[in-house]
């Protein structure tokens, strides 16, 4: 008997199936590591003192503060309250929860802190052909290592600790084939956000997709975690990309990826994780790498995208695309290039890796940030800070003008008060330019970290290739 | 949790596609540790003005809104990040059901989680719908369908467990503990090399 061709997403979620779903019933589905931080897990914990439970799996559970925290070192390290009193409230919330339940948690001033979805691979835990779950949708970002990762809800969460299972009704497979060599100035931020363009904001819902083709082969794993990242912007809760050399690469040696024979044993588990030939996806789209642009957002989701070189389209007659234009104080035939920038941010769990911050640098160095604009950039986590400060990224940063901080999520979403004012446009590595997402009547135009350190340069939005 | 078998509301209609979850509570009142009382912040940025006072062209501040507990929206209703205040909010509220033509993955997990009916439905319904607010609708969950007060009355999907769930205010977090053997049985027959590698 012919043995049936299955997707990566197929035989992950197989292997994890501890009772496979019926026309009643969801399977449950075994989880291998539960990230959790301090916004979306109280309200779980709280489950678990009602009812009296323990967290089941405290060793498959990794928790961190990254949203609410502060991001100025004074607030982190030094003796200066945290300035946002709900957001210190809930940091000790969480300190006292992770030490109620036995949960290890990289604290405040952790070197090993950082954004959940940062931290995990930086740390090893994230492999391939693991479950891993977090109360956060940008979950999605593990997915680049073949693990299958996706965004939960905070009862969910509670379903995990006191279980280490969830139920989940199987998605469906969405193959996102991209091909070419992708143009210099051209990078995975502006992929995910011409895929984002192409098939939509919902184009995705329903669908675990997985990024396959040679362009995808190429990228390195911080590049495919961006992708990952923001597959959510698409609809789709999780996004995969089949384990290869360059992950097995950036996994070796790590502190919580397995050493010696275990490792061994991983290694050529994970080798037969790739989709098998003649495998068939549900739904499908193929992308031409070789024609992108840099590309930046113009609206209020990520799906309206343009390529940086385009003018905003004359659509047809829409109250909602009128309402977005209206919100972002733009016109219908503008062109995007030139228009003028007061904020711009550099971080978050899309692009705020050692890699994003070495493209920004090289547009950066020896350059200063045009008058009267503010570069804010947060790195990733206190790792990636390090690193950065060792290898004199932070110098050319600071030469510049920028303000560098301390890690964090930051102004993605500026919970910790590092906001956008009201009226002022923010160019933005991060992943949603949804009204009041940085700030309230903030307006956010979403690009890669060339495009956002170009256009602090010139104070305009500006295409990074003219610095190339 | 409650059993919920029956909404029978008029409705509020947000006409928007693509209401995310930014703006159904924006993330500065993430701040809270608890599910209560996020019904007063339910879409704060379109209800209330910089000054804090209601902005009286949003639909909720009007007379008309009072006491419905079904919300009619645009395509995509709930996108963006997980956060489950979305759902608390909109029950803080008094919203039961939320009906559109398309409704975002992880929102409709968290509102049946909750007792929030998330409701699709085909075009030429959420046409009339959006055509006809406070119109009064009745939904059935029983037979997971929709009367609109045309007489017209559409099925809408639902999952088969979620259903049963609500119609029983069954806790699926009980569901998932009487299978503690099952996933026992999981655990222990996993423990290969390399294969049942922890977090620490």
């Amino acid at each position: 008997m012919a043995v049936t061709a299955r997707t990566l997403f197929d035989k992950v979620w197989t292997a994890h199936e501890v009772v496979p779903e019926t026309a009643d019933t969801p399977a449950v589905l075994y989880i291998d590591l539960h990230l959790i931080h301090e916004v979306t897990s109280p309200q779980a914990f709280s489950v678990l003192k009602s009812l009296g439970l323990p967290v089941r799996r405290p060793d498959r559970t990794l928790a961190t503060m990254d949203h609410s925290t502060p991001t100025r070192t004074e607030q982190v390290f030094g003796n200066v309250p945290i300035a946002v009193d709900a957001a210190a409230k809930q940091v000790a919330q969480l300190e006292r929860n992770a030490a109620e339940f036995g949960v290890e948690l990289f604290g405040m001033r952790d070197a090993r802190r950082g954004i959940v979805h940062i931290i995990s691979p930086e740390l090893g835990a994230t492999q391939p052909g693991m479950t891993i779950v977090c109360g956060d949708s940008h979950t999605s970002t593990h997915g680049a290592f073949g693990a299958l990762a996706f965004g939960i809800g905070s009862t969910e969460v509670g379903h995990v600790f006191a279980t280490q299972c969830l139920l989940q009704r199987k998605p469906k497979t969405f193959a996102v084939n991209v091909e070419g060599k992708m143009p210099a100035g051209v990078t995975a931020k502006d992929l995910i956000l011409s895929i984002i363009g192409k098939i939509g904001v919902s184009g995705g819902t329903g669908y675990v997709f997985e990024y396959r083709g040679s362009t995808v082969r190429a990228l390195s794993m911080e590049q495919r975690m961006t992708m990952c990242n923001m597959s959510i912007e698409a609809g789709a809760r999780a996004g995969m990309i089949a384990p290869d050399e360059i992950t097995f690469e950036y996994l070796g040696g790590r502190p919580r990826a397995p050493a010696g024979a275990a490792w061994e044993a991983a290694h050529s588990r994970w080798q037969g994780l790739a989709t098998d030939a003649g495998a068939v996806f549900d739904a499908s789209v193929d992308i031409d790498a070789a024609a992108l642009e840099p590309m930046i957002t113009y609206g209020t989701n990520p799906g309206m995208v343009l390529p940086i070189s385009a003018a905003i389209p004359d659509a047809a007659a829409d109250a909602a695309y009128d309402k977005a234009l209206r919100y972002m104080g733009f016109h219908r035939g503008e062109a995007m290039a030139g228009k003028p920038v007061n904020v711009v941010f550099i971080g978050s769990c899309t692009n705020g890796r050692l890699e994003d911050l070495q493209a920004a640098a090289q547009i950066l160095k020896g350059r200063r940030v045009a008058p009267g604009v503010r570069l804010l950039i947060v790195p990733g986590s206190q790792q990636i800070k390090h690193d950065a400060e060792a290898s004199g990224l932070a110098d050319i940063f600071r030469a510049a003008g920028a303000d560098w901080r301390e890690s964090g999520c930051s102004m993605c979403l500026g919970m910790n008060g590092d906001t956008v004012p009201a009226g002022q446009y923010a160019v933005s590595t991060s992943n949603r330019n949804f009204e009041g997402r940085q700030g309230a009547g903030a307006r956010t135009l979403l690009a890669s970290p060339l495009t956002a350190a170009a256009s602090a340069v010139r104070g305009r939005i500006t295409d990074p290739r003219e610095f190339m | 949790m409650e059993p919920l078998k029956r909404v029978r509301s008029r409705t509020i209609v947000i006409p928007s596609s693509n209401v995310d979850t930014d703006q159904i509570i924006p993330a500065r009142f993430l701040t809270t540790t608890t599910k209560e009382g996020l019904g007063k912040q339910l879409f704060a940025d379109w209800r209330y003005r910089a000054d804090g006072a209601p902005n009286p062209d949003f639909v909720l501040n009007t007379a008309a809104a009072r006491d419905c507990s079904v919300l009619v929206a645009g395509r995509n209703f709930g996108c963006g990040s997980s956060r489950e205040h979305a759902p608390w909010a909109l029950l803080d509220y008094g919203i039961r059901a939320v009906i559109s033509t398309e409704i975002a993955d992880i929102f409709r997990s968290n509102s049946l989680k909750n007792g929030l009916l998330p409701i699709t439905v085909d075009e030429a319904t959420a046409v009339w719908l959006m055509q006809h607010p406070g119109a009064e609708v009745d939904i059935d969950l029983e037979t997971a369908r929709l009367a609109l007060p045309t007489g017209t009355a559409v099925a809408f999907p639902i999952e088969a467990f979620a259903r049963h769930c609500l119609l029983n205010g069954i806790d699926e977090l009980g569901y998932l503990r009487s299978k503690q053997a099952d996933i026992e049985r999981y655990e222990s027959a996993r423990k290969l090399p390399g294969e049942d590698h922890c977090a620490h």
